[in-house]
């Protein structure tokens, strides 16, 4: 539980499977963020089948309290990502 | 948009590429994150977001039709947590 996945692993292992230069499979990785971010900030959900959907939502403004500092601060109105994991993905994780 | 709009927008992009090459693509992104949470407990995506595995201890719940006692297990959830530079994104325009 140590080590962390990240884009360059991604791409190593398209690399490795499909065949592609390192360089497309790290580009290609990026473009599949990139299009995911794109229709978020569109306000598009992506919902991808056995994983699971990206959903924007909408958050008003309140106030909110530094825990520290009990000071109160407005917390502005914003758009926030929610990820909900399809059931593959929650079970694929569910034991240890 | 869904899975196929993915792949069909990927391919637009990749115009060298064939169709069955970036569903596998798609796939593996997808599994190897999957996968990563399951194995090591977390997916950093860099200017994406964090994908983490978080631990719920084993809890009493009730059936709320038969108000029933049963006994929740303890599991493993997966957590999500937008990026900085994507949380910036989404609030630039409005």
């Amino acid at each position: 539980m140590s080590e962390t996945l990240t884009r360059a692993d991604l791409s190593e292992a398209i690399y490795s499977e499909i065949g592609i230069s390192k360089v497309e499979s790290s580009q290609i990785v990026d473009q599949i963020f990139e299009e995911i971010i794109l229709d978020l900030i569109n306000g598009k959900s992506v919902k991808l089948s056995s994983f699971g959907s990206f959903l924007v939502r909408q958050k008003n403004e309140r106030i909110g309290r530094n825990p520290k500092t009990k000071e109160e601060a407005v917390i502005e109105a914003r758009r926030v990502v929610v990820f909900r994991a399809s059931k593959e993905l929650k079970n694929n994780i569910i034991n240890e | 948009m869904i899975k196929s709009s993915l792949i069909k927008r990927l391919l637009k992009n990749n115009p060298h590429l064939i169709q069955a090459d970036v569903e596998s693509i798609v796939k593996i992104v997808l599994k190897n994150i999957s996968d990563a949470l399951s194995k090591k407990g977390r997916a950093e995506i860099r200017g994406f977001g964090t994908f983490s595995v978080r631990h719920r201890n084993a809890r009493n719940g009730r059936n709320p039709r038969t108000g029933e006692k049963v006994v929740v297990p303890a599991k493993n959830v997966p957590m999500f947590k937008a990026g900085k530079s994507i949380r910036d994104r989404l609030n630039y325009k409005s």
